[in-house]
């Protein structure tokens, strides 16, 4: 049977490669842990994604309709649509947590530049995932969220307002953006996904995990990944869909209201989370700055600075140098530290 | 390799009608695979780009009835295929401007406490000029013509 098998497929080369995999340990294992987290939590969107499928309708006079009956009638609907809410909100916790434990701990350096440019590009993906299934219930909060979404996307010069209209399907959000976002979420986006998934998780095969260097000089000692790893990142996950079950039983995603195109804003109309830090310096910003639009200032940066992301490792190549290390780790910190207060006052305001 | 002979230096080269003919292969090859990719490329990209709607040439519409909209409130009605939000001031006054923010595209309402019109989302203000007087709004609301026929609020463009 193995014989059999490995002729046509080398599933001993593979297993061989498993079983010689090793995971470093020292005091900065712990942030090992966050990239398989953040991929569990995926494939809890995949899953409850593809059973969200069965009854949700991508229209603007059915969408919000099927949610509501989704969470209302359909047999444990709340908590599959809970739970896909809350594990996308996880995921992209982790995610973050991942990429500043990797950036700080310099993970990223040669010859690890693509693992690094493949995991910016699945942030990207995971924030276009967010901003598309948010507008998915077809409901008030979600409705201007995508309003002032593509606007953002419109402000960006020249290239603006062919890209609001793409995203759009219109000059306004309608039903049309519904179809469309609907059609990114469930197809492009997923397929786009799985490949950067797979590239991200190869490249980490191929090069093993990385050991800090400021802990290179010293004795590093490793553990087997099967089983003592896999068994930890096993635990992890368990506790996972306990705390995802947990939130969608005490906490559950409200649906809120129709979406209505002749009604004002709510008051205290907030995005997700992770565009508070964003939407709070939109509120800061004087309307001109130097003769141009506050907002298109302000946007203009946040897109450079998300740009810059990229280059990270190339900027940050060559041989250890302190004094580079210590302006890396106080730009990394200052922009935490501005994320972190922006969505505390975002959140508190 | 049939097509070439040794040169005086003693290296293979191609006879340059070969060489031309090679070229001129590669040439037609290049160019129909170019011409092959935009056939392909650009109706993907038409097709994505989605077809104007011919916008509602109103110029004028019923917003109200005078007895629907007290003094000191605000209400939004339907201008075409946009919203439109009617005032009335504490002097009884009617104003009438487009609902849309000049910030980030949210539809304002009219806040008697401050009596101002405000935008929820950005927190961007409005006096009853429509002017922007305080958060991010770059630009003033585009103001509407109010006439009264009857007891019917009619709103025109400017």
């Amino acid at each position: 049977m193995q014989e059999w098998l490995d002729e046509r497929l080398p599933v001993s080369a593979l297993t061989e490669m498993a079983r010689k995999k090793e995971v470093p340990v020292h005091r900065y294992s712990i942030w090992y842990y966050f990239g398989g987290m953040t991929l569990f939590l995926f494939v809890v969107q995949v899953v409850t994604g593809i059973l969200l499928l069965l009854y949700y309708r991508p229209s603007a006079e059915n969408a919000f309709e099927s949610v509501q009956f989704i969470i209302t009638e359909v047999k444990f609907g709340w908590l599959i649509r809970s739970i896909h809410s809350w594990s996308a909100n996880l995921m992209i916790a982790t995610l973050f947590i991942h990429l500043f434990s990797v950036f700080f701990l310099r993970a990223y350096r040669r010859p690890r530049e693509m693992t690094w440019v493949s995991g910016v590009v699945l942030l990207f993906i995971a924030i276009c995932f967010g901003f598309s299934g948010y507008l998915l219930p077809w409901n008030k909060l979600a409705y201007f969220a995508t309003k002032v979404g593509t606007e953002i996307a419109g402000v960006v010069p020249i290239v603006g307002h062919t890209m609001l209209r793409f995203l759009r399907g219109g000059d306004d959000v309608t039903g049309a953006t519904l179809t469309r976002f609907f059609g990114f979420h469930v197809a492009v986006l997923p397929a786009t996904a799985t490949v950067f998934i797979a590239l991200h998780v190869l490249l980490v095969q191929l090069h093993g995990m990385s050991v800090p260097p400021s802990l290179k000089d010293q004795n590093v000692s490793k553990m087997k990944f099967i089983p003592n790893f896999l068994l930890r990142d096993l635990i992890g996950w368990i506790l996972a869909i306990g705390v995802l079950a947990a939130l969608a039983a005490l906490f559950p995603w409200e649906l809120g209201e129709k979406a209505d195109p002749f009604a004002p804003a709510p008051a205290g109309i907030k995005p997700e989370w992770y565009f508070l830090f964003m939407f709070q310096t939109l509120k800061y910003l004087p309307a001109k700055i130097l003769g141009m639009d506050g907002e298109v200032l302000g946007i203009m940066t946040f897109n450079i600075v998300a740009l810059l992301l990229f280059i990270v490792p190339f900027v940050d190549s060559g041989p250890e140098n302190r004094k580079r290390t210590l302006i890396f780790n106080i730009i990394g910190v200052l922009v935490l530290l501005y994320i972190l207060v922006m969505t505390i006052i975002g959140y508190v305001t | 390799m049939k097509n070439t002979l040794p040169d005086s230096t003693g290296r293979t080269i191609e006879p340059p009608a070969v060489e031309s003919r090679r070229r001129f292969l590669d040439y037609l090859l290049g160019t129909s695979a170019v011409a092959t990719l935009g056939a392909i490329v650009y109706p993907i990209i038409r097709f994505m780009s989605p077809p104007k709607i011919i916008e509602s040439t109103e110029s004028s519409v019923m917003a109200a009835k005078l007895n629907e909209i007290p003094v000191n409130s605000g209400k939004i009605f339907k201008f075409g295929s946009k919203p439109g939000i009617l005032v009335r001031t504490d002097s009884g006054e009617l104003k009438a401007f487009s609902a849309v923010c000049t910030h980030l595209e949210c539809i304002v309402q009219y806040q008697p406490e401050t009596k101002q019109i405000w935008c929820a989302c950005h927190n961007g203000h409005y006096n009853l000029n429509g002017k922007n007087v305080a958060g991010p709004p770059p630009r003033p609301l585009e103001e509407f013509k109010v006439n009264t026929r009857g007891d019917e609020i009619v709103v025109s463009k400017a």
